[in-house]
């Protein structure tokens, strides 16, 4: 599954992309969040703030409780701020 | 309907632009046009960086002009977003919205802006005075409260 982070989520995490093996039993966003936040302390501080970072599957806004099954790619980033 | 939705780190032209929305059309009676510019906090800045996420950004564009459509009797719409860096007083986007009428335009445009400014994946950061690159600009509360009042 690759995942692709923005702006401060992407300068926290510290890479832009990454292809991972989620294991099974993580089923959705905030499943996926939280095994995330386990694997060290950039994503720890990434997601700090539990409903701030934003979340797309495939191009398209979802919220925390989406499946994650199926998924091409997942992104992770602020609020947008553009306009 | 005459859909243009453009991502480019290059300026645009707005007179251009309208001409190639309305060029040959007798049908519509109104243009609404907006532009937002990159302005300056208090003389802090030189210049904004606006980073997006490229695919999403057209698609969920596409995706808010499509609402927009099936709310206004809308005969065009043009959307154009810049990214990179921008020095003040360069413009950041542009939302054309032609109808019959003026009130779907005028309509049609703030609605466009409002979803733009909360769901379309861009963001901004700001690049100080002193050379330094500055802090990434927080989303307002007031434009969640814009979006809200389209229901």
């Amino acid at each position: 599954m690759k995942l692709v982070y923005f702006a401060w989520v992407r300068e926290r995490v510290g890479k832009t992309d990454e292809d991972l093996e989620v294991p099974e039993g993580i089923a959705t966003v905030a499943d996926l969040v939280r095994w995330l936040k386990g694997r060290g302390e950039e994503y720890e501080y990434a997601f700090e703030n539990d409903g701030i970072v934003r979340a797309a599957i495939d191009h398209v806004h979802v919220k925390p409780e989406a499946p994650i099954a199926g998924a091409r790619e997942i992104a992770f980033f602020p609020p947008m701020t553009g306009g | 309907m005459a859909r243009t939705i453009r991502i480019q780190a290059e300026p645009f032209d707005v007179a251009g632009e309208t001409a190639a929305l309305t060029r040959g059309r007798a049908d519509i009676g109104a243009v609404v046009s907006f532009m937002g510019f990159c302005r300056d906090e208090g003389g802090r800045l030189t210049a904004l960086e606006l980073e997006h996420y490229p695919g999403m950004a057209e698609a969920e564009i596409a995706r808010i002009a499509e609402r927009a459509e099936s709310r206004w009797p809308l005969l065009g719409l043009t959307v154009i977003h810049r990214f990179g860096r921008l020095s003040l007083g360069e413009e950041i986007v542009l939302v054309l919205a032609a109808s019959a009428h003026r009130t779907a335009a005028f309509e049609a445009a703030s609605f466009l802006m409002d979803y733009l400014k909360t769901q379309a994946p861009f963001w901004k950061r700001e690049h100080l005075k002193d050379g330094t690159v500055g802090a990434w600009v927080e989303a307002k509360e007031a434009d969640d409260r814009a979006v809200e009042r389209w229901g």
